[in-house]
């Protein structure tokens, strides 16, 4: 995989611990036309962003090693990373954890379940925001 | 009382004649024996054919013939003559101081026998006017020696009686005497028929002719009363001066007057018994008398008015339940009342203890007594007397204070001592003292059974904090347990939605259907960990308000858009009423959607034909809003409509029930129409329909 570029179709970074629904996203993303990274921990997501730099980047929230918030937190402080956007994605229903997310710099926030097309329209709708911005 | 004796008709010597007439004359009291006894001599011794003897009469100057000897009653009746008339021999003769021979017949002098004429002697005392005159007639101008000498010692006796009263109207001086005296003073007859009276008794007892009609009046009144007091005096013939009380009038100012009549019997030269009455005015003496009696009365009245005060202190006093004794300055017990004789007094039947018992009293009081006496300069003493009641013998513990209670001068005049029964404050000391240690014992046990709660609060503390812990644990249990059925049913979803999108390649339509109902368990089950999430949520208290302005018409229509699949598989007519002018409204925006997504997903369920209806309106007077739900479903029968707002409540909870659901909707409605400050109602008739309703206030406030 190469850094992304205008001509390219969108890279999204999806990171989940939990194989079925990272792969499932990945397989819909891609069927949905876009290019699609995987991770399955903070780690490898910090890795993975800093090496492709990402369109967007879908965060699972509980993640082992470093979880969602704090790689979340790593990306918005880092220069390189700090412009892409962080959809965090929760099992947790609970409230306070959208906050949160958000105080960790997250862009958006979707609960699971949530339905491949949805999330397909949730990652349109945030790029299209950020296209928008970019061309302005 | 001498009277006239003749005397022998043999000359005597003459010194014993002589004699004889001086102790004749001595012997004499009046002037009328006085001058018989002379004449008589005379004619004898003197060989006088006769003799006479006249004495001029005070008042009006008469001359009277007081004795005669040898002329007849009408010669010396002719011897009375007037003396204003100067030329009558006898005035003019009274007029000399010598003897004078009056010869031959002249007029107013009788002629007697052989006598030649008649010698006037003028009677009287050496140097002073002569107050009668002797006559006797003789043969010869030669006047007899015996003449002279008789004449010599008669005269003087004759001016003396002349001082003295020679006649009824008594002299001029004795007159003048009586008449200066201030008192009334009358000589009268037994009867009261006035002799003699003075200028007063006159004022009192006399009217002249000229006398008012009323001074008339009163005199005789004074006069009948006068001479009744009098005779009964004189017939009482009491010796000595008598005294008795008079009431006369003023007959000039018709005052009553009161007077002492002193009367002293006495006899007039005549022999007759007489009256002499002094009256002495009293009636100031009387009207003193009378002031005084009203003074006295006045006095006893006062004393009487002391006594009952004093009556009235002694039972005030007596009703005083506290004991008080009155003591003398040396101490002695001048008075005490009824409480303090009960102390120190032996019962009427004492026997020799209550005798004890008293004495003992009463020496607990005097040296308590000695103490004020003891101190100088201190007025009051205030002691504990262990008192006994001699009846009974009890103790009678008693505070006493005495009062030392000064005279005018400062000096101790008694000492007032106040007794006051301390028996009872003792009982209520021991009773209180009693209190305070059942007080005291009851502090005790209820900090006892304070300690014991606070025990029992802190259990009770630590439970709540467990159940609390419990509680959080299940909170935290459920949400895990969201988190981990969220997972699969999320991959669950995911794959059957990305499969009936054909991701995989074309299905056929049994492939299609068994899928699609995957798909619907699959959101059931989804909707069934939201509702149970949604309650832990609202129970932990971590369902946050997000307050924020909205408008119902784009609400209802989200609200129908969402739940459109259902409506379309339900073949119910769907429709939406909009009251118009819906104000826009600051509130949970979610919540709302909620709670009508819930009614209305509700309804549909309970709703087999008809129609559902959902309706908003707007209530300016109590600025709420309302959303209601209307079916021509089963409805909910009364018992029931309170009960299905509770959790897991649902109307048929057997095993056959007819329709699924876990209870909890109209529980989360519930609780969230709270949060938004509202309610849901519910209005509903079995097998008629239902009309659930959210209302809420068009202004959510955060509590």
């Amino acid at each position: 995989m190469t850094n992304s570029s205008p001509t390219l179709k969108p890279l999204v970074l999806v990171v989940d611990d939990y194989d079925d629904a990272r792969e499932m996203y990945a397989e819909y993303l891609e069927f949905s036309g876009f290019r699609v990274a995987q991770a399955r921990n903070g780690q490898e997501a910090l890795d993975q962003a800093f090496a492709l730099t990402p369109d967007i980047i879908l965060m699972d929230l509980s993640l082992p090693i470093i979880d969602g918030w704090e790689a979340t937190r790593r990306l918005k402080n880092d220069a390189r990373t700090r412009a892409i956007p962080v959809v965090a994605l929760t099992g947790h229903a609970m409230t306070g954890q959208s906050d949160e997310a958000k105080g960790a710099g997250c862009d958006s926030f979707v609960t699971k379940p949530c339905l491949p097309d949805e999330l397909v329209a949730e990652v349109r709708r945030i790029l299209a925001l950020r296209g928008g911005a970019e061309a302005r | 009382m001498a009277s006239f004796a003749p005397l022998a008709p043999s000359p005597p010597t003459t010194a014993d004649a002589r004699l004889a007439l001086t102790e004749q004359l001595l012997a004499c009291d009046a002037a009328r024996p006085c001058a018989e006894a002379v004449v008589a001599w005379l004619t004898h011794h003197a060989r006088a054919a006769a003799a006479a003897c006249v004495a001029r009469e005070e008042p009006g100057g008469r001359l009277v013939c007081l004795a005669a000897h040898g002329l007849t009653q009408t010669q010396c009746m002719e011897l009375e003559a007037r003396t204003e008339d100067p030329r009558h021999p006898l005035v003019e003769a009274l007029g000399q101081q010598e003897p004078r021979f009056v010869s031959g017949p002249r007029a107013a002098l009788p002629r007697v026998g052989a006598a030649g004429g008649v010698f006037t002697v003028p009677l009287g005392r050496a140097g002073s006017p002569p107050v009668g005159l002797l006559l006797v007639w003789a043969s010869g101008p030669a006047l007899p020696a015996e003449v002279s000498w008789v004449a010599s010692h008669a005269g003087p006796f004759l001016a003396r009686q002349a001082a003295g009263p020679l006649g009824p109207g008594g002299s001029g001086l004795f007159r003048r005497i009586i008449d200066a005296v201030v008192d009334p003073v009358l000589l009268t007859d037994l009867e009261g028929r006035p002799h003699l009276a003075n200028a007063r008794a006159e004022a009192l007892l006399v009217a002249g002719p000229e006398a008012s009609e009323g001074r008339r009046r009163a005199v005789k009144l004074n006069q009948r009363v006068f001479a009744a007091v009098l005779s009964s005096t004189a017939a009482g013939r009491v010796p000595g001066p008598s005294r008795r009380e008079v009431p006369l009038v003023d007959p000039v100012e018709g005052m009553d007057l009161l007077f002492e009549l002193v009367t002293q019997r006495v006899y007039e030269p005549d022999g007759r018994e007489a009256m002499v009455s002094v009256l002495r005015n009293v009636t100031d003496l009387g009207r003193a008398t009378q002031a005084l009696g009203e003074s006295y009365r006045r006095l006893r009245a006062t004393e009487r008015e002391a006594r009952s005060e004093r009556h009235r202190l002694d039972r005030v006093l007596d009703s005083v339940a506290d004991p008080i004794i009155l003591s003398a300055p040396s101490g002695g017990t001048v008075m005490m009342n009824d409480p303090a004789e009960k102390l120190f007094t032996p019962p009427p039947d004492a026997g020799r203890a209550a005798q004890r018992r008293v004495r003992s009293n009463h020496a607990t009081f005097s040296s308590f007594l000695a103490n004020l006496l003891g101190a100088e300069g201190s007025l009051r003493w205030r002691g504990q007397l262990g008192l006994v009641d001699p009846a009974t013998g009890a103790t009678r513990p008693m505070e006493a204070v005495a009062s030392k209670v000064m005279g005018d001068g400062g000096e101790l005049t008694g000492i007032v001592t106040l007794f006051h029964d301390r028996s009872e404050a003792l009982e209520k000391a021991r009773l209180l003292e009693r209190l305070r240690e059942v007080s005291t014992l009851l502090e005790a046990r209820v900090q006892v059974a304070t300690a014991e709660l606070a025990e029992q609060n802190e259990k009770l503390r630590r439970q709540a904090i467990q159940l609390e812990q419990a509680s959080a644990a299940k909170s935290q249990f459920l949400a895990n347990m969201s988190h981990e059925f969220r997972t699969p049913l999320n991959a669950i979803l995911g794959y059957t939605n990305m499969l009936l999108q054909g991701v995989s390649g074309e299905l056929s339509p049994a492939q299609k259907r068994n899928l699609t109902r995957i798909d619907s368990n699959g959101r059931h089950l989804l909707e069934v960990i939201n509702e149970i999430l949604d309650i832990t949520r609202i129970e932990a208290g971590r369902m946050p308000l997000n307050l924020s302005d909205f408008r119902i018409p784009e609400l209802l229509q989200e609200v129908m858009a969402e739940m459109d699949p259902i409506i379309v598989r339900s073949k119910l007519a769907v429709s939406t009423h909009l009251a118009p002018r819906l104000p826009q409204v600051h509130g949970d925006r979610q919540k709302v959607k909620q709670v009508v997504l819930n009614l209305l997903s509700n309804a549909l369920k309970f709703t087999h034909e008809g129609e559902v209806k959902v309706t908003a309106e707007y209530a300016p007077a109590t600025s709420t809003m309302s959303i209601s739900v209307t079916d021509t479903g089963i409805g909910v029968d009364p018992a029931y409509q309170e009960k299905i707002f509770e959790d897991f409540q649902q109307v048929d909870s057997s095993p056959t029930r007819a329709y699924g659901g876990t209870g909890l909707g109209l529980s989360i409605c519930r609780r969230l129409a709270t949060m938004l400050g509202g309610r849901v109602s519910l209005q509903s008739t079995p097998g008629q329909g239902s009309i659930f309703t959210l209302h809420f206030p068009r202004r959510t406030r955060r509590t």
